[in-house]
């Protein structure tokens, strides 16, 4: 199987005796894209500062690309790009001279950064802003450029520290082309975001982080389905006899009667057991007139987790399912 | 990529080191906003004009006419105010732009650039050499422009000299420049790395000038000086260069305000080793201060 590229062990790191980081172990493989969710103040920005070394590493043990991170920072440096959370351009050098400022700091031969630089401008769409000062462009365009910037030198991994906050929908979208784009060329992504749906639709494998541990893992459709049951939901010809015959599934919890037809809990992956469902019920000679299948979404995995809701503050802690974490 | 094969197919770490030239780009990146904000460069050049045509020509006619009545000994080169305190403007407005020239550093923490550079394989202490030798342009700039505009409104420097010995002074006050605007540029980066805000760095330059500007023989003699002031004064890095400037334009027995000044090499050389050793110290401060600095 592909290689861990990057390996964090017992990372703990503390502000003044407060613990932001207490005891964080996890690995990314090659060629992924790995998120790393939690709510804020949950740790992920100290974590991400200490691979990306911009904090030292106080205790645990962090490597990247096959370097020691305490030991060979440098080369650490020289492996990774990185797209920080808040905008880190310089406003009056043109988007030409922010990626030949970044190749010249990361001492890449004039020819090979005229080369980069080009390549870049194409990649990330800004040709005809070239010789734009960067407090000229959109938000999406700076994103963009320093995205581009990140993957100038090919690194091997890249960091992306909520890269679309503050971004409207329309370019979100794009952002995550580009991003898929470039995983899919072969670059492993470390992500954070604060957009569930984004990460449940690009991850392979997500940590979630809380009070400085990690307090869950697994692949997106692995953590929602280990949140509990999908629920189907049907009004068909004749309910009764519906019901009876689909309480005979295995695969089937419970079903209950209500006035807008069958609500029908699911021990398995709804999306597998919705089509046995529909057939059985076919074949049968009972037609349906309405179906739907709601999955909990990595919000309520992020709520069930966290113990925190966005829309209700005053939540507290909801109770936790007994949930492995998960195995690879 | 090849540039990373290259430097680990190094045998010696330090061999590495010493061929990185990374600083010329922080130097480029300076100096291309320094150009591109007009303002800033006229600003910078205007200032001291105006220190030279207004304190400058208020100051001297009182002065001539206060020492008018002194005798001065026969042959004695007697120096004009304004020549005299035309060295001095050149060291004030020297030391003014050094100390602002690491405020850069403290925007680039705040709103810019800085987690770029510190989170790139660039040593650290590149930017702090990098901010250095484009203060250090900044300077030779200015003192240029002074010395140009300064013999234009009847600055007599470099009297009787021939072009040669004039490139030479030259050449001599720029070296002076060079080396006492370094030191500051290092202490003004050390100072806005460990600032968080614009006005706290403002705060603490403005209690540095002060002294700097009062105990020291830029515009007036520090003879008369009470003895501590006068003790102190030896010990400012202004009172050094201000020696060394004026060795170079006015010359090395002159009379100013009545008073006889007479520089020896000697005392040329313990002033520039004296700036040396402050840019050496301020230097490593700074290079403290870089190493320590956490910015995320």
């Amino acid at each position: 199987m592909s290689q861990r590229i990057i390996e964090v062990k017992d990372l703990e790191y503390s502000y003044n005796g407060f613990k932001a980081v207490d005891g964080v172990s996890f690995f990314v493989r090659e060629g992924e894209i790995f998120s790393f969710l939690g709510p804020n103040g949950a740790g992920k920005s100290t974590v991400i500062n200490i691979l990306t070394t911009l904090l030292p590493v106080q205790k645990g043990s962090v490597s990247i690309a096959g370097h020691d991170l305490a030991k060979e920072p440098q080369a650490v440096r020289r492996s990774i790009g990185i797209v920080f959370q808040d905008e880190t351009l310089d406003r009056d050098l043109t988007v030409k001279e922010t990626l030949e400022l970044h190749g010249r700091i990361y001492s890449m031969p004039g020819g090979e950064r005229r080369e980069r630089i080009e390549e870049i401008i194409a990649l990330v769409e800004l040709e005809d802003k070239r010789n734009v000062r960067t407090r000229f462009l959109s938000g999406g365009m700076k994103r963009r450029l320093e995205i581009g910037r990140g993957l100038m030198t090919r690194p091997q991994v890249l960091f992306l520290d909520e890269p679309t906050i503050g971004l409207d929908t329309q370019t979100r979208r794009r952002l995550w082309e580009y991003i898929q784009r470039v995983n899919d060329s072969g670059t492993t992504i470390f992500l954070t975001t604060h957009y569930m749906d984004e990460a449940d639709q690009v991850s392979n494998w997500i940590d979630i982080l809380d009070h400085g541990k990690i307090i869950a893992s697994g692949e997106p459709s692995a953590l929602k389905n280990a949140l509990g049951s999908d629920m189907i939901y049907l009004d068909t010809s004749d309910n009764a006899a519906s019901q009876s015959l689909l309480e005979a599934l295995k695969s089937v919890r419970s079903i209950k009667s209500t006035p807008q037809g069958l609500a029908v809990t699911i021990n398995a992956d709804g999306t597998r057991c919705l089509p046995l469902i529909m057939n059985r019920l076919q074949e049968k000679g009972i037609s349906i007139s309405s179906v739907n299948l709601k999955k909990p979404t990595l919000d309520d995995v992020f709520v069930h987790y966290t113990g925190r809701d966005i829309r209700d503050a005053g939540a507290g802690k909801l109770h936790r399912l007994p949930l492995p974490k998960g195995v690879r | 990529m090849r540039e990373r094969e290259s430097c680990t197919a190094c045998p010696c770490p330090k061999e590495c080191a010493k061929m990185s030239w990374e600083f010329l780009t922080i130097y480029w990146r300076d100096m291309l906003r320094f150009v591109r904000f007009r303002i800033a460069l006229v600003v910078s050049l205007i200032q001291p004009a105006l220190w030279m045509a207004l304190y400058g020509a208020a100051m001297s006619s009182n002065l001539s006419r206060l020492s008018s009545g002194l005798d001065l000994p026969a042959g004695a080169a007697s120096v004009s105010y304004l020549t005299f305190m035309g060295a001095g403007v050149i060291a004030l407005t020297t030391l003014f732009t050094s100390l602002f020239g690491g405020i850069t550093l403290l925007f680039d923490k705040n709103w810019g650039l800085m987690r770029e550079l510190l989170a790139s394989p660039m040593p650290r202490n590149h930017i702090i050499l990098g901010i250095g030798l484009s203060g250090v342009t900044k300077s030779f700039i200015q003192v240029m422009v002074i010395m140009g505009f300064g013999l234009l409104i009847g600055v007599r420097f470099f009297p009787g000299y021939t072009p040669i010995q004039t490139a030479g002074a030259i050449l001599g006050v720029l070296l002076f420049v060079g080396v006492f605007s370094l030191g500051f540029l290092f202490l003004s980066s050390a100072i806005s790395m460990s600032m968080d805000t614009p006005e706290g760095l403002q705060a603490v330059i403005t209690i540095l000038t002060l002294p700097l500007f009062f105990a020291s023989n830029a515009l007036y003699p520090i003879d008369a000086f009470p003895p501590l002031v006068k003790l102190l004064s030896q010990f400012n890095p202004l009172t050094h260069l201000v020696n060394g400037v004026r060795y170079f334009t006015v010359g090395q027995d002159f009379y100013a305000i009545g008073i006889h000044y007479v520089y020896s090499g000697s005392d040329i050389m313990i002033s520039f080793l004296a700036l040396t050793g402050f840019a050496a110290a301020m230097f490593l401060v700074a290079w403290r201060v870089f190493q320590k600095a956490v910015v995320t």
